[in-house]
């Protein structure tokens, strides 16, 4: 059982019934939650992003398109190649190129690395820790050793294909517009095959150990987004998506979402026009394309007891753990169909225009928009990562979720309320480009 | 007989990206043996514990960018025994002193409809303009065979491995012409040349367009940044540190 003292200064009981937690742990970035009760009754929920501004939109200005993939990475050290995979999306569509082929793959194969690296990080480090009441996996790893070693072999495995492919594992340097700087052998590949093998395996079980978790009855109608490709899981194309019948192409998305600025956070928080809150992610992704997951990972999803539609944000954890298991499947099938072709980038000339890219990363949709000139140079900027587009969702969750628990022990119902909001995996360096939780009852 | 109490190891965050904290979690060989001889006292990343102060290390990411940050870094000081900076942006100032060039101001209302609800210095700092710095570890991101290193060169008093001056310098003991501003610490016995493509950090911005203006383009780069991706073998420091 917890006691206060895992909540160290963090917690403080205030006259006014003001639960006040100064940061939410286990999520990337700095941010906070206040909520006010009045009577036993929720009347404001407010999620405060104040990680420092960084102005990316502003200063990538000025700067040439090819630098727009490394310059982006910076935004977020656990989700590079994500922005990476964006930017080259959004700057080959303006430009007219197109990337096919091994090249195509290539870069399918290191989202596959980076979905198991970040993936697996949640999953074991961040949000299996408050299912079974330990304050973090360190501690947690005391009582189940193997556990946490096979989370962090899976991590690595993750963190090898990013590796080979990119270079690195924290902000890879290979990738560019039109393909990449080098691109391996077909031998080059086959290492990590074995690799990914016992990855697969590892990740089955992952999906089985997560699926015995306690999860809270909490069902919410949500309205998801996601990516949809007419083959594949979605990783970097498709039409964008959504549970209430919206279908379109990358390039409406900013006539269909808008984003707004809010006084108390310094992330802007992103609403479907006429729709309001709506939700990207693992649970978007796989209610919304279930269908297109290997029958590995299907058949793994139905034994875990989750059907093709999932509406609880808790057993995101879950889904999470179905996509290691596709994504380890899919890299497997890459590695196995890959040719290496004798250029390891297309040729690109800049031309003035403006290109969108919308990709899948770990936490959900990433968009791009970039307006560039003749000569290559950045004229504007715009970037919608994931956590700013679940925002409202989170507040609405925690509308929801706290008139269920408002007989639990104080300090219980704070980490049940970090808890909600970690179900989202938020990314809040991302989303500004950590989290205090306040509770006022009156 | 009496054990004695474990170091207490503090990460703090200022603007950035995470990815240099995040490189102690992908140290998955050796994060198990690192947290046995530690007591992770503050890493709000990975755990909801906090251990009150003061401590005996802590590793500082990210670079001073807000009033608030600029007073938070000297509580941070003063609950340090050791200070060690991780990162460009803790040690220089990061990608996001690109703003120091240019008015803030205008970069805020380029971004947010409403600039007045937002908070922020005119300039990007790194940490030693503020408080002492006992050592900065640097790199975008930093090396975590490095990082590893450097933790147990602190707690057990000896100086870090880290070698003084930044990767290029090997670069051109072996006659290759630079093309790229590294700013990352060589590696000590770091021979094969094929291998320090890896140890390369961002590309300084603006750098790629200072190549194409002396009309050296991606074929300097891409000898510089991989010359061997797959030849790769186990990188220096892959040993276990010993505490």
């Amino acid at each position: 059982m917890p006691t206060l003292k895992h909540f160290g200064g963090r917690v403080k009981l205030m006259k006014t019934k003001t639960l006040k937690v100064d940061y939410l742990a286990r999520v990337e970035g700095e941010g906070g939650l206040y909520v006010k009760m009045k009577d036993g009754v929720v009347v404001d929920v407010k999620l405060k992003i104040f990680e420092p501004p960084r102005f990316f939109e502003a200063f990538l200005r000025g700067r040439n398109f090819g630098e727009a993939p490394d310059i982006t990475a910076r935004i977020c050290g656990i989700c590079p190649v994500a922005y990476q995979m964006s930017a080259v999306h959004a700057m080959e569509n303006a430009v007219g190129a197109k990337v096919d082929g091994p090249l195509r793959a290539l870069r399918r194969l290191l989202y596959c690395g980076e979905w198991i690296e970040s993936h697996t990080l949640h999953v074991y480090l961040l949000h299996a820790p408050d299912f079974l009441g330990y304050p973090d996996a360190i501690q947690m790893a005391k009582d189940y050793p193997d556990v946490v070693q096979r989370g962090l072999r899976l991590k690595k495995t993750g963190n090898e294909i990013v590796t080979l492919i990119g270079g690195r594992e924290i902000h890879p340097v290979n990738v560019r517009v039109g393909g990449f700087y080098k691109a391996p052998s077909k031998r080059d590949l086959e290492p990590l095959a074995e690799k990914l093998k016992w990855a697969r395996d590892a990740a089955l079980e992952t999906v089985r150990w997560v699926g015995r978790l306690p999860f809270p009855e909490f069902e919410q109608d949500y309205l998801f987004v996601a990516l949809r490709h007419p083959e594949e899981y979605p990783f970097n194309e498709g039409r964008l998506v959504s549970s209430r019948g919206l279908d379109i192409s990358v390039d409406h998305y900013e006539e269909n979402f808008v984003e707004e600025q809010v006084q108390y956070s310094n992330a802007l928080h992103s609403t479907l026009k006429k729709h309001g809150a709506y939700f990207v992610g693992p649970l978007a992704r796989y209610n919304l394309n279930f269908d297109r997951l290997s029958p590995l990972a299907q058949e793994a999803a139905r034994e875990a007891e989750l059907g093709p539609a999932c509406r609880n944000p808790f057993q995101s954890i879950i889904v999470r753990s179905v996509e290691i298991l596709y994504a380890c499947d899919e890299a497997l099938r890459i590695i196995d169909h890959y040719e290496a072709q004798d250029t390891p980038a297309v040729n690109i000339k800049p031309r003035s225009g403006i290109g969108c890219g919308c990709t899948e990363a770990p936490r959900g949709i990433l968009y791009h928009r970039y307006r560039i000139s003749d000569q290559g140079v950045i004229l504007d900027a715009k970037i919608v990562p994931p956590t700013s587009q679940n925002q409202k969702t989170i507040e609405q969750d925690l509308w929801n979720f706290i008139p269920r628990c408002l007989d639990l022990p104080h300090e219980k119902l704070v980490w049940q309320c970090e808890q909600a909001i970690r179900n989202y995996d938020p990314c809040i360096s991302c989303a500004t480009h950590f989290l205090r939780v306040v509770i006022d009852r009156e | 007989m009496a054990t004695r109490p474990k170091p207490k190891l503090a990460v703090w965050k200022f603007a950035s990206c995470d990815g240099c904290q995040l490189s102690l979690l992908d140290c998955e060989d050796e994060l198990l043996v690192v947290t046995d001889q530690v007591e992770i006292a503050n890493f709000a990343e990975a755990s909801r514990a906090v251990v009150k102060g003061p401590y005996d290390l802590s590793l500082v990411e990210g670079s001073i960018t807000t009033p608030h940050d600029a007073e938070r870094i000297h509580q941070v000081r003063r609950a340090s025994k050791f200070l060690i900076t991780i990162g460009a942006c803790a040690t220089a100032g990061g990608i996001q002193a690109l703003r120091n060039f240019k008015d803030v101001r205008d970069f805020t209302s380029l971004v947010y409809a409403t600039p007045q609800y937002i908070q922020t210095l005119d300039k990007s700092t790194p940490i030693a303009d503020h408080v002492r710095v006992d050592f900065e570890l640097r790199g975008c991101p930093i090396n975590k065979h490095q990082l590893v290193d450097v933790l147990s060169a602190f707690l057990n008093g000896r100086k870090p491995n880290t070698s003084p001056h930044s990767v290029c310098v090997e670069c051109k003991r072996r006659g290759t012409v630079c093309v790229m501003g590294g700013t990352r610490h060589a590696l000590s016995g770091t021979r094969d040349p094929r291998r320090l493509w890896r140890y390369l950090p961002l590309l300084q911005p603006g750098l790629l367009r200072l190549l194409r203006t002396h009309g050296d383009t991606e074929h300097g780069v891409s000898r510089c940044r991989f010359c061997s991706p797959w030849g790769e073998r186990s990188g220096p420091g892959s040993r276990l540190p010993r505490f």
